[in-house]
């Protein structure tokens, strides 16, 4: 029966279509068709695994008909469900948004390159999450790698801005870094263990774990996947990258790519390496603590003095992505479910901001905080979204944020660390000075006289914005979904391999 | 835990009400008509739980579960349902001076107004029935956040930057400090419900109890204990009839309720008396009553003399719980009760002069009563509440706390009850003196104006009788304040 192949299909079918796209050009409707109807086919085989999984515990298949360890193994536990829906969902409903925003930002003659680019990317953070071999994620890292790159530098086209160029640029030399170092480690690993699959991994490293070569392999694992998680300090790339990409790359990215690096951070300390804990009380976990509160600082400081709106949001993603890493480095079963949470939660709600930043971009044909004077009286439905997206990011009750911070703060308070549950606390009322700069740009200020006439947003750009924002409210005031699968998941990471 | 019953209703009617004014937008009359049948239908459901309280039920209604261990729901105690009585019955009264405010003031953006009034009051009862701390945390945060486009209704730049002020230190005290002490609490206790007596004895010593008894106290803001009281005069920039329900009834009310609350029903007064370091606590709300009457004194600006009335008034109530005399807390309800109605009713007056005369310096007021008798006799009923003197509610909530300071044999507290009488009494008693012994100035005399009008005396007719009233028949107060401290359930 075909649904037992859903596993891989959910992958195969963008993979195929990716240059399927690319043999109509000037075809942008029908490209957009394609993209959509493939991820949405996606997107149903998703949930059909992640069902299978919530009643069995754990999907093993094996591609081709290898058997692991020599053939490559796809491994699905709760987390790795989690992480494919989050792809596979915001993957779909950017594209419903897409047509719109990719005709305004990219030229009618690359359109089409665009979704075979979106789609490569699409299959590479959806395969990284299911694959249970981790070469093959590799090969997966760097399909959605390679593609994302061109994705940001497509923000150089048409009314968009040159630097999207650099900023690929710099992506590109950064994310290749990370990458290397990455299969550097899985190299070291093979060599060590005679084994690429991850569930043989568990069983062997355990016997090598003291060897300089298998310390050597989970710095450079470490060090490869926080720059692609864009932990502070090595972000960097991340700010230019989201600023001047296409809107819809940046929404598509901003809930998706980091959210897949940070879980193969989890696979590698808790499933791979798990048997030695190295986040218990060591100099690892103590740096990743620090760097992470820091993050949360500068992150949020340096969000408020942005006047480019798009890189306010990814500043404040970089803050975000340190609350996530708190949560995890705790390595409790409260940490682990506030970072996986957060994770989930953060997903939606980035989505959302950078969809309504699209939609004002298309109307009003600006992001910069002094170039959208008002747009809150024209554009009523989309700065409403905004603004609910917003306040979930301050962590207002009853919005998701709010779930994600009661659990960070409740693990750090576990700890007795009463003083970095203040600093979580101060760094999130940030989030309320640069959230509240725009809401008193959009509506304490009247639409100047020399501005683009802009009305509400299409249908079909609101649609997706408003389930995202819709979402960020939804899981605030019933997390027990995300709360109890994040539970699974966590026990499951703390329980060892799955 | 059941069907549908009244406890729901009175967060779900104000909200039905918003969306009936958001729908009603084009005709104004059918739009006030929905926020007046909103506020009458509210203030029967809450009568119709009054009988229940007072056999000694507590009905529960469970919202919806946040997650499996974090229920929201409400749950019906004594203070709480004297603080809704206050807020419904206020709502309609303070929606009929609205009406006349907005419409004598040719005011824009009405729509928004009602409905974010509608809005905080739904917040106001969900505050009033919280079950545990969570629910009483996600209603407190409404509130900030649905009374900001009322602060800042004007949209003027002032409007804004007291907008700033507002949120900045309501949200700042209440997630820095607030949600601190309740996780902590949460972790510590292991629930955050409300509970006769108290979660936290035998379940944490008298420094970490301490500790969070600090960081509880600050973390509401909305008490405005100083230093964290400078977001009161900001608002003051808000059109009256926000300023008065608001002020001096949901917004602030809601912080004092919560300290009293929380006092009660996660320490229990026998705990703190026992364990905890509370004494930090008396002297300063006792200090924040003293100074601000002080600062009330120097204003000349009638609404900023009201507001820092305000601050010294609520910390009457956080005083009043510091002593931790049973007595002093009853008179710590019955203080909610009292200013509510008293300061409402000079809001209300402050407003009526602004829209009838134009005025807002006292210095302007000379000779005004003999124009407006109606809105400074009203002035005049809620500034001797205020004083605390016979027959007005003031005398019976002041006479309570003497009593408990008396009980509790604090010097400290009685001298500032004296103190503060008197401070009272000289910032209120000169208006009254200059409204109507003082001839007024040359200027009113050419520019001659009325009465307020007819909404706006009713309202302010209504809520001095209520003063009066309570002072006359203060059962149903007295009897829900006793249960509160007495043979609890």
């Amino acid at each position: 029966m075909i649904a037992a192949h859903y596993v891989a299909l959910q992958v195969v079918l963008p993979l195929i279509s990716a240059p399927i796209c690319a043999l109509f050009p000037r075809r942008s409707q029908l490209t957009w068709g394609i993209a959509l109807v493939v991820t949405g086919i996606s997107l149903f085989m998703s949930f059909n695994v992640l069902n299978t999984v919530l009643d069995h515990g754990l999907i093993s298949y094996e591609l081709g008909g290898w058997v692991a360890p020599l053939g490559i193994e796809y491994r699905i536990d709760v987390l790795s469900s989690l992480l494919m829906i989050i792809v596979s969902a915001i993957g779909a409903f950017v594209l419903l948004y897409a047509r719109h925003s990719v005709e305004r930002e990219i030229g009618k003659d690359r359109i089409h390159l665009f979704y075979t680019m979106y789609l490569l990317s699409f299959t590479g953070l959806l395969g990284m999450t299911v694959t249970g071999d981790v070469f093959n994620l590799f090969v997966f890292l760097e399909i959605s790698s390679l593609s994302t790159y061109v994705l940001i530098s497509m923000g150089a086209e048409k009314n968009g801005d040159p630097r999207a160029l650099t900023a690929a640029y710099r992506y590109l030399i950064l994310g290749t870094i990370g990458a290397t170092f990455y299969v550097i480690g899985v190299g070291l690993m093979y060599m060590m263990t005679g084994t690429l699959n991850m569930a043989d991994l568990v069983q062997r490293l355990p016997q090598v774990i003291d060897t300089g070569a298998i310390q050597a392999a989970l710095a450079f694992l470490t060090v490869g996947m926080l720059l692609k998680a864009a932990v502070f300090p090595l972000h960097i790339w991340l700010p230019n990258a989201y600023a001047y990409a296409p809107s819809v790359v940046s929404a598509f990215l901003a809930a998706t790519a980091t959210k897949v690096s940070i879980y193969v951070l989890l696979r590698i300390f808790f499933t791979m390496f798990g048997s030695t804990n190295p986040l218990d009380g060591t100099p690892l976990s103590m740096i990743l603590i620090l760097l992470s509160i820091v993050a949360m600082f500068v992150g949020s400081i340096i969000a408020i003095t942005q006047v480019n709106l798009k890189k306010l949001l990814a500043y404040s993603s970089v803050a975000q992505i340190g609350y996530i890493i708190l949560g995890i480095v705790l390595a409790t079963e409260t940490g682990l479910i506030a970072g996986l949470v957060h994770l989930f939660n953060h997903a939606v709600m980035k989505c959302a901001l950078f969809l309504a930043l699209g939609a004002i971009l298309a109307q009003r044909g600006s992001i910069y905080l002094n170039k959208i004077q008002g747009v809150g009286k024209q554009m009523p439905w989309t700065v409403g979204a905004f603004v609910t997206a917003g306040l979930s990011v301050i962590g207002v009750p009853l919005t998701a944020g709010f779930v994600s911070k009661w659990y960070l703060l409740k693990g750090v308070l576990e700890q007795g660390w009463w003083f970095v549950a203040l600093l979580i606390l101060i760094s999130s009322l940030l989030a309320v000075i640069y959230i509240w700069k725009v809401i008193e740009v959009a509506y304490f200020k009247p639409v100047p006289e020399n501005a683009p006439e802009a009305g509400e947003a299409p249908l079909s750009m609101l649609l997706p914005l408003w389930i995202m924002a819709g979402a960020s409210v939804y899981f605030g005031i019933d997390a027990n979904t995300t709360v109890d699968i994040a539970k699974t998941a966590a026990q499951s990471l703390l329980g060892g391999a799955p | 835990m059941n069907s549908i019953s009244p406890l729901f209703w009175t967060i779900f009617i104000p909200c039905l009400g918003a969306l009936g004014i958001y729908l009603a937008n084009n005709d104004e009359n059918k739009r006030e008509l929905v926020t007046l049948s909103s506020a009458v239908l509210l203030f029967f459901t809450v009568i119709s739980l009054v009988p229940g309280v007072m056999d000694g039920k507590r009905e529960t209604f469970l919202l919806f579960h946040m997650t499996a261990d974090l229920p929201v729901f409400l749950k019906i105690e004594p203070l709480g349902m004297t603080f809704a009585l206050i807020a419904s019955s206020l709502w309609i009264i303070n929606s009929i001076y609205s009406i006349g405010y907005m419409r004598g003031n040719n005011e824009k953006h009405q729509t928004r107004f009602y409905i974010c009034f509608a809005i905080s009051i739904a917040s106001v009862m969900g505050i009033a029935f919280a079950g545990n701390l969570l629910t009483l945390f996600i209603f407190y945060e409404a509130i900030t956040l649905a009374t900001y486009p009322l602060v800042t209704h004007s949209g003027t730049d002032k409007a804004k930057k007291a907008g700033r002020t507002y949120l900045g230190i309501l949200l700042f005290t209440s997630v820095a400090f607030q949600l601190l002490a309740i996780l902590w609490t949460h972790l510590v206790a292991g629930t955050g419900d409300f509970q006769p007596g108290g979660i936290l004895a035998g379940k944490a010593d008298g420094p970490l109890a301490s500790i969070l008894l600090f960081l509880f106290m600050y973390g509401i803001g909305k008490a405005a204990l100083m230093p964290f009281h400078r977001w009161l005069p900001a608002a003051m920039v808000a059109p009256t009839p926000v300023s008065a329900l608001l002020h001096a009834v949901a917004v602030v009310k809601a912080g004092v309720f919560s300290v009293v609350k929380i006092i009660v029903y996660i320490f229990g007064i026998d705990f703190l008396v026992s364990s905890v370091m509370t004494s930090w606590l008396l002297y300063i709300s006792g200090a924040t009553i003293i100074i601000a009457s002080i600062i009330a004194l120097k204003q000349d600006n009638l609404k900023r003399r009201l507001a820092y009335s305000t601050v010294s008034q609520l910390s009457y109530v956080t005083m009043a719980a510091a002593i931790l005399s049973p007595i002093s807390v009853k008179g710590a309800a019955l203080h909610i009760v009292a200013h509510a109605f008293g300061k409402i009713t000079l809001f209300f007056a402050a407003g009526s002069i602004y829209t009838a005369a134009h005025k807002t310096e006292i210095s302007q007021l000379n000779g005004i009563g003999k124009r407006m008798p109606w809105t400074m006799a009203a002035f005049a009923i809620g500034a001797l509440s205020m004083i605390g003197l016979p027959p007005t509610a003031g005398f019976i909530s002041k006479w309570y706390i003497l009593m408990g300071a008396m009980d509790a044999q604090s010097i400290f507290a009685i001298a500032v009850i004296f103190t503060s009488t008197l401070l009272n009494a000289a910032y209120f008693l000169p208006i009254i003196y200059v409204a109507f012994f003082k001839k007024e100035s040359a200027e009113t005399a050419e520019h001659p104006h009325g009465e307020a009008p007819l909404p706006i005396v009713i309202a302010l007719t209504a809520t001095a009788a209520g003063t009066l009233l309570i002072f006359l028949f203060p059962d149903l107060p007295l009897a829900l304040a006793h249960q509160l401290v007495g043979v609890s359930p």
